[in-house]
C-alpha cells in the first residue's frame, strides 16, 4: 500500500470536513433561530475537529514535514481534494440543510465502515466521528422533513435545493485507482456498498419530506482530482488570509 | 458577555406604590436574610421589571456579541484557533438561551424580548458597537471584554433572583475559560513577529477604554444603584468593580510587554491600586444613544437574520402543526 494513495485518501476525507465546516461557520450569528445558530456552529466545530485529525494523519503519510495547519492554510485550490458539494456556497437555509443532509447521510456510512479499517489510527478517528455524524444526520434529516413538509414556500425552496445539489452526489461514490488501492488493502470501504445504504437513508427522508428525488443523470466531478468550482478559490482567499500574509508566524 | 447601564433607569414610583406595604417589608426581609427569590414567589413590580430589563439586556448582549467575533471565524489562522473561536461563539449563543429562559420565568416570552431588541427599544452592551479590525481583537475581546464581564458577573452569581443567579454560575465558568483563551492568544501575538506585536498593541489601544466603560458610569453619577443594591440585584458598585478589573489587568498587560493607552495610569503605592486617567463618558453616552461605529450594522445584521429566517420558523411551526393533527387523527381512529 503506497503512502501516496493513503495520503491522497486522507486528504479527501479531511478536506471535505474542512471545507464544509468552513461553509457552516459562515452562518454564525446569522441563522434563522438562536437554536440553529448554536447547532450549525456545533456541526462546524465537529467537522473542523475531524479535519484537524484527518489532515494530521495525511501529513504523517506525506512525510514532508508539513502539519495539518500547513495543509489547511498553505495549499492552493488545485491541491484541495474535497467533494465539490462541500464547497457549494451556503445559499438559503434550505440549501445549507440539504447539502448537509446529503453529506451527513454519506459520512455516517463512510465512517461506520472506516471504523473497521485496517488502518488503526483512521479506524479510531472514524469510530469517534461516526457518533458525531449520526447526530448531524439526525439534525439535518429532521430539518429536511420540516422544510419539505412545512409550508408551500419551504417545500419549494427545499425542492430547489435538492435539484441543484443532486448532481454533486455522484462524486461521493466515485472509484479511482486511489480508492481501489485502499479497498484492496482493507483500509477503505467499497464505494458501491456505501451507495446502496446512502440511497436508502436519502429515499426514506425525502419520502417523509414529500420531496421528489431528481432523476439520476449527469453528475459533477473533479473535486477528488483538484478540479474545483469557482467558489473554492474565494473561500480559501478568506480562510487563508492570515497565514499567507504573515509567513512563518505562529498563532 | 455582559450588559451595562443596568442602573440607568429607576423602577417606576407609581407601580411600586401599588404593592402592599407589608408584603414589601416581608420581601425585603427575605432578601436581607439572603434567601433566593423564585419565579412563583411574590415580588414587587419594580423588582420584576428591573430584572426583566437586566436579564434580557444581558441576553441581547450575548446575541449581538456573536457578530463582532463571528467576523473572524472564517479567518481564524489555525485549525485550533478556529475551533476555539467557534466553541466560544457557540457558548455565547448558549448564554443567550439560558438568559432568555431565566427572563421568561418572570413572565415575558422570548419572542417579545427579541422583538424589543429588533425594534431598537432594548439595549445591549455598547462594547459590541466597536468593530473587530484585526485578529488581535479576538484576543483583546477575550482578555479584556470577557475579563470585565467576569468582574461584573461573579457578584451576579449571588443575585437575589434564583434563576438568574444559577444561570450566572454556569456562564461565569465559561467566561473565565474564554478570558484565559483570549489572554493566551494575546501572549502568542506578543511573542510573535513584529507585525503580530503591532497588531496586539493596536488592539489594546482600541479596546482598553471601552472595556473600562463596560462597568457603567461612576458611582457619583449613578443615582439608581441604591435600590438595586438593597434588592441584591446589584452587589458591588461600578467604581469598585472597575478598580478591581484595572488592578488585575494592568500587570497582565505589562507581562505581555504592551503599553496601556493612558498616560496617567500609575500605581498608587499607598493604596496598592492602579489609578487611571479620566474616562471619556461623552463617547460612552454617544454610543449608548446609537451613534457608535457599528450600532447600525449590528442591528441591521440581527434584523436581516430574523427576516431571512421567517420562512424557516413558519415552516417549522407548520410542520409541527401537521404532525400534531396527524397524531390526533391517528388517535381518533
Amino acid at each position: 500500500m503506497p503512502d501516496t494513495a493513503h495520503f491522497e485518501f486522507l486528504l479527501r476525507l479531511g478536506d471535505s470536513c474542512l471545507v464544509l465546516g468552513h461553509r457552516l461557520s459562515e452562518w454564525c450569528g446569522h441563522a434563522p433561530e438562536l437554536e440553529e445558530d448554536i447547532a450549525l456552529a456545533n456541526v462546524a466545530l465537529d467537522l473542523t475537529g475531524q479535519a484537524d485529525m484527518l489532515l494530521a494523519e495525511a501529513a504523517r503519510f506525506e512525510g514532508k514535514g508539513r502539519d495539518a495547519d500547513a495543509l489547511a492554510f498553505l495549499r492552493d485550490a488545485g491541491d484541495f481534494r474535497n467533494l465539490l458539494i462541500c464547497e457549494r456556497p451556503n445559499g438559503d437555509f434550505a440549501h445549507t440543510i440539504m447539502r448537509q443532509f446529503l453529506f451527513d447521510a454519506w459520512q455516517v456510512e463512510l465512517y461506520g465502515a472506516l471504523a473497521a479499517s485496517s488502518d488503526k489510527a483512521l479506524a479510531g478517528i472514524a469510530g469517534k466521528a461516526v457518533k458525531e455524524a449520526e447526530y448531524h444526520l439526525r439534525h439535518s434529516g429532521e430539518w429536511v422533513v420540516r422544510l419539505g413538509d412545512g409550508t408551500p414556500e419551504s417545500h419549494s425552496r427545499a425542492q430547489d435545493a435538492l435539484d441543484l445539489l443532486w448532481p454533486y452526489t455522484g462524486e461521493m461514490f466515485e472509484a479511482d485507482e486511489t480508492v481501489a488501492a485502499l479497498v484492496a488493502a482493507r483500509i477503505a470501504p467499497d464505494p458501491a456498498a456505501l451507495q446502496s445504504a446512502w440511497t436508502r437513508t436519502v429515499d426514506d427522508v425525502l419520502a417523509e419530506a414529500t420531496l421528489a428525488k431528481p432523476p439520476s443523470g449527469w453528475m459533477q466531478t473533479g473535486g477528488l482530482t483538484g478540479r474545483h468550482s469557482e467558489a473554492l478559490g474565494h473561500m480559501l482567499a478568506v480562510m487563508q488570509v492570515l497565514p499567507r500574509s504573515h509567513p512563518g508566524a505562529k498563532w | 458577555m455582559y450588559t451595562q447601564g443596568l442602573d440607568q433607569r429607576a423602577p417606576e414610583g407609581a407601580a411600586k406604590a401599588a404593592d402592599d406595604a407589608a408584603a414589601l417589608v416581608a420581601f425585603q426581609a427575605r432578601i436581607d436574610a439572603e434567601e433566593k427569590i423564585e419565579p412563583n414567589d411574590w415580588m414587587p413590580q419594580g423588582y420584576r421589571r428591573t430584572l426583566v430589563r437586566q436579564i434580557s439586556q444581558h441576553a441581547h448582549s450575548e446575541i449581538v456579541g456573536m457578530l463582532p467575533e463571528g467576523n473572524w471565524i472564517t479567518r481564524a489562522p489555525s485549525l485550533r484557533r478556529k475551533m476555539i473561536l467557534l466553541a466560544k461563539v457557540q457558548d455565547e449563543g448558549g448564554h443567550g438561551l439560558y438568559l432568555y429562559s431565566a427572563a421568561e420565568t418572570l413572565g415575558v416570552p422570548r419572542a417579545e424580548m427579541v422583538e424589543q431588541l429588533l425594534a431598537g427599544k432594548a439595549k445591549y452592551s455598547s462594547i459590541f458597537n466597536y468593530p473587530t479590525l484585526t485578529w488581535a481583537d479576538i484576543g483583546a475581546i477575550g482578555w479584556l471584554v470577557d475579563g470585565a464581564a467576569i468582574m461584573n458577573q461573579v457578584p451576579l452569581c449571588r443575585c437575589s433572583y434564583g434563576p438568574y443567579a444559577r444561570a450566572m454560575i454556569r456562564i461565569c465558568r465559561e467566561e473565565s475559560f474564554h478570558q484565559r483563551q483570549g489572554y493566551e492568544l494575546m501572549l502568542k501575538l506578543a511573542q510573535g513577529t513584529s507585525g503580530q506585536k503591532r497588531m496586539a498593541q493596536d488592539a489594546l489601544n482600541r479596546w482598553w477604554w471601552p472595556s473600562l466603560m463596560m462597568f457603567g458610569p461612576s458611582d457619583k453619577e449613578s443615582i439608581h444603584s441604591s435600590q438595586n443594591m438593597a434588592w441584591k440585584i446589584k452587589r458591588v458598585s461600578n467604581d469598585d468593580l472597575r478598580q478591581k478589573f484595572i488592578d488585575v489587568t494592568v500587570p497582565q498587560g505589562h507581562f505581555l510587554g504592551l503599553t496601556f493607552p493612558d498616560p496617567e495610569l500609575r500605581l498608587d503605592e499607598a493604596s496598592g491600586h492602579w489609578l487611571h486617567g479620566p474616562i471619556d463618558w461623552t463617547e460612552f453616552n454617544r454610543i449608548l444613544a446609537g451613534d457608535g461605529p457599528c450600532n447600525r450594522e449590528r442591528m441591521a445584521a440581527r434584523r436581516k437574520a430574523h427576516a431571512d429566517g421567517a420562512w424557516v420558523r413558519e415552516a417549522a411551526a407548520a410542520h409541527a402543526a401537521k404532525r400534531a393533527n396527524r397524531q390526533r387523527a391517528k388517535a381518533a381512529e
